[in-house]
């Protein structure tokens, strides 16, 4: 029992790390056979950037899909997919500053003033920054409580985000926006009424469920991690 | 010091096409005589299937001195959102379409000589190569060799009326076609003006054809427009109409966001964007940015048409 279930969450991390993997390792093949469009950097720029904002939702996502669905190995992902997030999102700002703009710097600060997703986008890496060097447990144990309060501010980090991709975009925002959206929705899951009803609707219906069936020794484990979990 | 290279440096297409059907025909004779000697001359269905050769243009550089994109960079990055916002996506798009034919141009408005053409009318303007710099508003640019004619000889044709004060284009509206206007998002078809005098520079021509081909369809086939001073979205492609008219025009991009896309559009690096500085450019091919030239670099040419305007008003 326990083997099998230690071999199912071994099995989904090594499918996070694949996925999270994947853009890179594509963006590399596609560098390595030269098929890139004919303006490179900014494909890799916006490459780069897209990987980071889509692992960076997901790791929103880990709280939500254990608070309300149960599901337990999101939890013990979110912290590769944050760092993923980071990653990403540092090779865009090294792209952006050291190879698009040469590290010309007079040149990106005049550039930065007249372009306003420059420096929304740069604060979201300012967040991201001392959570990803705060993400190990030694931190977190040194932090306590500090260390939850610190890396809330991963969700300004996601409205920053969002409104960086809205303003990168020519015109047609929809698909910013629908990005936008599903940030909300994952910020307004982890508020504190929304997030207790949803714990509460989920218990009364796994009730129902236990009580139409015999329970069986896994319910009542993952029940009681349930009730551990407070996050 | 003047840029712009005059109309008769410019050799015409029907002589550098023959120079190089010539050049082309000295190779063959070569080839074929090698063969010959090795006893293997290739049948004539041979000779016919082998592979057109690359498209050429007839100058290398612009009259700055930078050199035109390869063909390539130019048919597979383009904007043409009736087929798709994906640069890229439009040159793979592009194989499945067949455009209406035959292709007409109606011409009316506040003309004295309302006229439709048809591409053989158009060729009757004649195609010259002209080498100009297209600087999109996206901050990336490209160097071009077209194949056109000055829109002014189409526009004395059709006699503009006194009360005619701008140019108005569309462009083709064929949603079945195009998937990009089955998106409402945008108000189709596409359209772009012109003030009148800036139709009748001389820089600004219809384009039929670049690299010495007639116009690939990414490129905005049968017909397009390009005024090589103001950013890319300007230069209209696939036109189906132009009409004289009295009213400054509402183009595509000043319905889609106002206050971001004006009806002049300029290159201009010390006006930018709402969102974007157009300090700097990345000329397609090269690594490190450019300085964006004032007017794209035909200020000498153009800069008149705007004197005693507020370029920042104006944008």
């Amino acid at each position: 029992m326990f083997a099998s279930l230690t071999r199912r969450f071994l099995q989904f991390q090594t499918l996070v790390h694949l996925g999270a993997l994947a853009p890179f390792l594509a963006l590399l093949l596609d560098i390595a056979r030269d098929n890139l469009s004919v303006n490179p950097i900014q494909d890799i720029t916006f490459r780069t950037g897209k990987a980071a904002l889509v692992l960076l939702v997901l790791t929103l996502a880990a709280t939500p899909l254990n608070t309300v669905f149960g599901f337990r190995a999101a939890i013990r992902a979110r912290r590769a997919l944050g760092l993923y997030a980071f990653g990403y999102a540092l090779l865009h700002f090294l792209i952006f500053s050291m190879v698009d703009y040469g590290l010309d710097l007079p040149l990106i600060w005049v550039e930065t003033l007249e372009k306003p997703y420059i420096y929304v986008g740069f604060s979201a890496f300012l967040i991201l920054l001392p959570l990803a060097l705060t993400s190990t447990r030694g931190w977190q144990r040194r932090l306590g409580r500090t260390w939850k309060r610190l890396h809330r501010l991963v969700y300004m980090a996601g409205i920053l985000v969002i409104i960086h991709y809205v303003w990168v975009v020519k015109a047609d925002i929809r698909q910013p926006l629908a990005w936008g959206v599903v940030v909300l929705i994952l910020l307004a899951a982890r508020l504190s009424p929304l997030r207790r009803y949803l714990t509460r609707l989920r218990s009364r219906l796994r009730s129902r469920l236990q009580r139409r069936r015999r329970p069986t020794a896994r319910a009542v484990a993952s029940s009681g991690a349930a009730n551990r979990t407070t996050l | 010091m003047t840029r712009h290279i005059p109309s008769s440096e410019i050799t015409p297409r029907h002589v550098y096409v023959s120079r190089r059907k010539f050049i082309r025909g000295l190779g063959l004779a070569t080839g074929a005589l090698a063969l010959a000697a090795c006893g293997a001359l290739p049948s004539r269905e041979g000779r016919s299937a082998t592979p057109t050769t690359m498209p050429q243009a007839g100058a290398m550089t612009d009259e700055l001195g930078d050199p035109i994109n390869t063909y390539e960079e130019i048919t597979t990055y383009n904007n043409f959102y009736e087929f798709t916002t994906d640069k890229e996506g439009v040159a793979r798009m592009v194989k499945e379409y067949a455009r209406p034919e035959p292709w007409k141009v109606t011409v009316g408005g506040l003309v004295n000589n309302p006229r439709v053409y048809d591409l053989d009318d158009l060729r009757k303007f004649g195609e010259e190569e002209r080498v100009y710099r297209l600087r999109c508003v996206e901050a990336w640019s490209m160097v071009i060799p077209w194949l056109g004619f000055p829109l002014r000889k189409l526009l004395e044709e059709v006699e503009p009326a006194s009360q005619a004060r701008y140019v108005r284009f569309e462009a083709i509206y064929d949603p079945d076609g195009l998937p990009g206007q089955r998106i409402d998002w945008y108000n189709w078809p596409y359209v772009e003006g012109l003030r009148l005098d800036e139709a009748m520079h001389d820089l600004t021509i219809l384009a039929t054809g670049l690299y010495g081909e007639p116009l690939p369809m990414q490129n905005g086939a049968p017909v397009r427009l390009v005024v090589p001073w103001k950013y890319g979205f300007k230069s209209i492609k696939s036109i189906v109409k132009i009409d004289l008219v009295a009213e400054q025009p509402v183009s595509l991009w000043m319905a889609a966001a106002p206050h971001e896309y004006g009806f002049y559009a300029n290159v201009n690096p010390d006006v930018p964007h709402p969102r974007w500085s157009q300090r700097t450019e990345r000329r397609i091919g090269e690594l490190k940015r450019r300085e964006t030239l004032p007017f794209n670099g035909y200020a000498e040419e153009v800069a008149y048409l705007y004197e005693g305007m507020d370029l920042r008003k104006n944008y």
